[in-house]
């Protein structure tokens, strides 16, 4: 005789998307420079704005709340609206 | 009284019946004197004075909770409007109209269990009927496979075994709340799902939860998954802690928490396997298992289950759930995002003031003796220890007050580098007074056995509201049906 058992999870598939092809080059491109709010990912954001901006990319700056919680839905959408390319930043 | 989707019964008069019941052998002979559907259970040639309907997969008798037989039914237009159990004479001959039916028997005599509550059968006959309320999907497994080891192959399980979750102890264990199975309790991150009863329930069937534990898992869960608590953080965090769950009320006594002798250990069931449904909700429903969205480096074992139930019988201090708010009817959890606990010594103190001074000094290593304000605790006061605050009459505001004094901390000490340890507050503060805790930092708690001057301390994540805050919650009882 089969057994039944029932399905703990959530029962979600989740869609696989592909990435999108890395951009020939930095001319043309709004990057986005998200800080978790975690302390000192201000120094490296700062150095990965000066080397984006010599080598030819519009660079945003942007701040989560805190790094304890994802980003909220409005500065997604914000970055996803402003930037063709974006950075997370994410050590201490 | 009738489940949804039963079976219509005929208009007139109904009854249910047995062979095997004397009760029903004695009405019998009465069934041919007025007109009646006559439903049998166990034998088609039962009663043999009238034509009998054989009730044979007993889904009549389950749909129309048909507890005991013989049962008298009158039905209109489909609709059941009265019922009488056993043998009532006055029942009997109210519901049929006949005045003197069954006069010369007795005026009363009980029924016997109807084969529908028979306890060999009740749980299959409520998979078998009940189980379309239970919308999960369906894992089939074969004959050869052994349940235990599908379940963690299927990576179900916290890396304990788990109780296979059938329909017939899903059905049971929804039993336990009042709630609709396909109610929504929270929505569950780290994959923002939205939880129902029913997948609660399951979960609770795999952690070993009796039905009566539900309600408790069920708030756990809405507690764990408010803004506030974060349990999203709680889980990806790098740092050791899982939610530590404190229970409050008389429903703890009731469904036979522990809040006495190795309250936070193991060997108590509701303690153990309340915080287990917890994770294991966390875990499947939420998509949060380690080495993906969990990011602990060490974690701890409480992050298997931590959870147990303040000793508030003995205590001198007032509970913790009324002191934030609620009173000592109430039954409550309260979720903190804790690491393991520690265990505070001092055996000779014998007043308030030296007991003060030696967990105040253990206080201030929480994390680092370095780092303050950015960390909660849980302070577990034993009763040997609070026995001694109590003779020098110190309740729980003097006490948390004597320990936030002892608290202050000088700046000097603080900050980085002080003491050749590098972490630290920044030095512009050397010249300030910190304090260890913010105000409402320590969570105070009385549970332990009667033995052993000790106490605890549980430390605490990123606290206020860039962290965790800790979270009380009412548990919805089961209502009485």
């Amino acid at each position: 005789m089969t057994k039944v058992l029932l399905d703990p999870t959530g029962e979600r598939s989740v869609p696989h998307r592909e990435r999108l092809p890395r951009p020939a080059s930095f001319d043309g491109q709004v990057v986005g420079l998200l800080d978790i709010s975690k302390p000192r990912g201000d120094v490296f954001l700062d150095r990965l704005e000066h080397l984006l901006t010599e080598a030819g990319a519009v660079v945003r700056r942007y701040r989560k709340p805190t790094f304890t919680k994802p980003a909220p839905v409005d500065l997604r959408q914000e970055i996803a609206t402003q930037c063709t390319l974006v950075i997370e930043a994410l050590a201490d | 009284m009738t489940q949804p989707n039963a079976p219509v019964l005929p208009d007139g008069l109904v009854v249910f019946v047995k062979r095997e019941c004397e009760t029903c052998r004695m009405v019998a002979p009465l069934l041919s004197a007025f007109p009646v559907h006559v439903i049998t259970q166990d034998d088609p040639a039962f009663p043999d004075n009238v034509a009998a309907h054989l009730d044979g997969n007993l889904a009549l008798s389950w749909h129309h909770d048909i507890e005991t037989v013989p049962t008298l039914i009158r039905v209109v237009d489909g609709h059941e409007v009265e019922r009488t159990e056993g043998w009532l004479r006055s029942d009997w001959q109210r519901i049929t109209g006949i005045a003197a039916l069954g006069d010369d028997l007795p005026v009363m005599r009980p029924g016997c269990g109807s084969m529908s509550v028979d306890p060999d059968l009740a749980d299959g006959l409520a998979a078998a009927f009940g189980g379309n309320v239970l919308k999960s999907r369906r894992l089939e497994l074969a004959d050869l496979d052994d349940e235990m080891e599908a379940m963690f192959d299927r990576g179900f399980t916290d890396g304990l075994p788990v109780v296979p979750p059938t329909e017939a102890r899903v059905l049971r264990m929804l039993e336990g709340t009042h709630r609709e199975p396909h109610e929504i309790v929270a929505v569950v991150p780290p994959d923002l799902v939205p939880v129902t009863v029913e997948k609660v329930a399951v979960n609770a069937v795999m952690a070993g939860c009796k039905p009566e534990y539900l309600p408790w898992v069920i708030a756990a869960v809405e507690a764990v998954c408010t803004d506030e608590f974060n349990i999203h953080g709680v889980l990806a965090t790098t740092m050791p802690v899982g939610p530590v769950i404190i229970c409050n009320g008389p429903g703890t006594k009731a469904i036979g928490m522990n809040g006495g002798g190795n309250a936070l250990g193991q060997g108590n069931r509701a303690n153990l396997t309340i915080g287990r449904a917890v994770q294991l909700v966390v875990r499947n429903v939420g998509g949060g298992r380690p080495g993906e969205v969990d990011r602990a480096t060490h974690g701890n074992p409480g992050k298997i289950s931590f959870c147990f139930a303040e000793l508030e019988d003995s205590s001198p201090f007032t509970s913790l759930s009324a002191s934030r708010g609620f009173t000592a009817n109430d039954n409550t959890v309260t979720v903190f995002a804790g690491e393991g606990p520690r265990c505070i010594v001092d055996q000779k103190a014998r007043t308030a003031e030296e007991l003060a001074n030696a967990f105040a000094a253990c206080l201030r290593t929480l994390h680092s003796p370095k780092l303050v304000l950015a960390f909660d605790a849980v302070l577990v006061v034993g009763p040997e220890h609070a026995r001694v605050f109590a003779d020098d009459g110190w309740d729980r505001d003097r006490l948390l007050a004597e320990l936030h004094a002892r608290l202050q901390l000088p700046g000097s000490e603080l900050v980085v580098g002080a003491g050749g340890i590098a972490d630290g507050v920044p030095e512009h503060l050397k010249d300030h007074t910190l304090p260890k805790f913010r105000p409402d930092g320590i969570l105070l708690v009385h549970a332990g056995g009667g033995a052993g001057l000790f106490s605890a301390m549980i430390g605490g994540w990123a606290n206020g509201s860039t962290g965790s805050q800790p979270v009380t919650w009412r548990v919805n009882e089961r209502s009485e049906r």
